[in-house]
């Protein structure tokens, strides 16, 4: 564990109640380059993708939160970017991908399976059950509050790999998170499963998750709960319900 | 920055929403709609939390046909109903505080007009009655009479509706609010003529009676902005939970109102009517030559 620069609070994985005080104001500070930070402390950058590519392979439900800087083909380096991202996402057996599009408050309702909102993450953490969660490309302030968030309402480790100066209200983190970090953090997942961490849902790729993933992904179209509604008076038991149960037959 | 924002990564497509792949494939952006096309394509908005028969919601889809580079423009809000609609649009929608709206919509503007030295980037102020004749009034005058080169629509449904039915400065006169129980004591302010003072290059009131129109005067009015001066469209979109109108008569009680007291008016200032003339004439030598090679 590294050291605590004179604070005692831990960032550790929650519910820690509604309201738990920004980790800043709390003495966590941010780690220059180089270095990193798990639950508080500062520590080595290598320390810092260990400790997530064990969170990330060993804790139920691991998921990758892509957000608008690197989702969307905006510049030749986000291109770039994609593929290791989509490698990183390789050395994760059963990890899903939720994507956080943008920022746009979702209402009347948020398809939790589909997409992350930060204006209520814990919907899509909750929903899925998500232990442990990699955020990258969500631009900086609404990185910080989504991560605030559920450290409140969740026991969902988070990661947050952030291409500017890092973020203290995740467990771990890692500054200026360019594409030379997503190999060394790729390098980091193949490192700690070659030292003997079994990964939780060993042998599994990349889950896909919500309606529109799944038709795009297994080319399937997954049938709605509409479909499956039954006419009256077609399904099995159909005229039973209507007419009532008879108790005295045999 | 590029317009390659509304392009996914390579890879990620597939993991997206069916409504963002949606809006990439069949959006609106790059290319200019039309009211007709209405339910052809995936708008900028379709879900929104705004109640049922809501005329202000209908308007705001209707603007949203009618901005004419949706790709290039930046929305910019405050409190009132209208936001909880126009922040779900695909468009970049920033807050303003209660008050300062255009005084924000000035400042991102000229922050555009020197990033973006070779784009015509443009911002849409849509905010309520409240939010541009009562409480940002300051900010709307001071707006118009530096000539920022913005378009400000004012969503007019003469009361506070979701703080429970104050009356505005636009309410009309006499009319009884349930926070207002002896009836408004003023008249409806004169914001077509406050502009017209002001200097507003062009200045249109409307209700959303006539798709077409709306759609059109949008994009009249966002097009003079960009290249004369400040633009204003004072439009009616009724509070029907404040007055009491009825879901299914909503479009009936636009009309009446329009007939009654909110017919269309537009007014240009002489320059705006010159560049807007030229213009036109270059549109339709355009649509000609285009007609001609086939």
């Amino acid at each position: 564990m590294g050291k605590l620069n004179g604070t005692p609070y831990r960032v550790v994985t929650g519910p820690e109640g509604l309201l738990p005080p920004a980790a800043t104001i709390m003495g966590v500070p941010l780690p220059e380059e180089g270095e990193g930070l798990v639950e508080g402390g500062i520590v080595t950058e290598a320390e810092a993708l260990e400790k997530a590519a064990i969170a990330m392979l060993t804790r139920k439900n691991a998921t990758l939160f892509p957000g608008p800087l690197v989702l969307w083909g905006w510049n030749d380096h986000t291109n770039e970017k994609a593929k290791y991202f989509f490698d990183v996402a390789d050395e994760i057996p059963g990890v899903r991908i939720i994507p956080m599009p943008d920022y746009r408050p979702i209402y009347p309702k948020i398809d939790p399976e589909a997409v992350i909102n930060p204006c209520h993450p814990n919907l899509t953490i909750s929903h899925n059950k998500i232990e442990a969660c990699v955020f990258i490309g969500v631009h900086c302030h609404y990185a910080s509050i989504t991560l605030k968030m559920i450290r409140a309402g969740t026991n969902c480790f988070t990661i947050a790999l952030c291409a500017e100066a890092g973020h203290e209200d995740a467990m771990v983190s890692v500054p200026n998170f360019d594409i030379e970090k997503l190999i060394l953090f790729k390098e980091a997942l193949i490192k700690v499963k070659k030292n003997g961490i079994k990964p939780l849902y060993e042998g599994k790729g990349i889950v896909p998750t919500g309606w529109s993933q799944i038709a795009a992904l297994k080319g399937e179209i997954p049938i709605k709960p509409e479909d499956e509604l039954v006419e009256a008076g077609t399904g099995a038991f159909s005229s039973e319900l209507e007419t009532g149960l008879d108790d005295t037959a045999e | 920055m590029s317009l390659k924002t509304i392009e996914a990564a390579p890879g990620f497509k597939d993991y997206l929403p069916q409504e963002y792949k949606d809006l990439i494939d069949d959006g609106p952006f790059l290319k200019q709609r039309k009211v007709s096309e209405l339910g052809s394509f995936k708008e900028a908005i379709e879900e929104h939390p705004m109640c049922s028969g809501c005329a202000m919601t209908l308007f705001i889809r209707l603007v949203y046909v009618g901005l004419p580079s949706i790709e290039n423009t930046v929305i910019c809000g405050t409190a009132g109903c209208g936001r909880l609609a126009i922040s779900q649009g695909a468009v970049p929608f920033v807050y303003g505080n209660y008050g300062d709206t255009n005084a924000v919509a000035t400042g991102i503007k000229r922050g555009l007009d020197i990033r973006f030295k070779e784009q015509n980037k443009d911002v849409v102020v849509m905010a309520g009655d409240g939010g541009l004749a009562d409480i940002g009034f300051h900010a709307v005058m001071h707006s118009w009479f530096r000539k920022e080169k913005f378009t400000t629509i004012m969503l007019d449904n003469e009361v506070y509706g979701n703080t429970g039915g104050q009356d505005s400065g636009m309410t009309q006169k006499g009319m009884v609010m349930k926070m207002a129980p002896t009836g408004k004591k003023f008249e409806k302010m004169d914001m077509l003529g406050l502009a017209k003072t002001a200097g507003v290059a062009y200045t249109a009131r409307l209700a959303p009676t006539n798709p077409t129109r709306v759609a059109n005067t949008v994009r009249k009015a966002v097009l003079i902005a960009r290249e004369v001066g400040p633009t204003f469209i004072q439009a009616y979109t009724s509070c029907n939970i404040e007055y009491a109108i009825p879901t299914p008569k909503v479009m009936d009680d636009a009309r009446a109102v329009e007939k009654d007291r909110y017919q269309f008016v537009e007014y240009f200032s002489d320059e705006a009517k010159a560049y807007w003339d030229d213009s036109e004439k270059e549109r339709k030598r355009l649509r000609k030559a285009a007609k001609q090679s086939g």
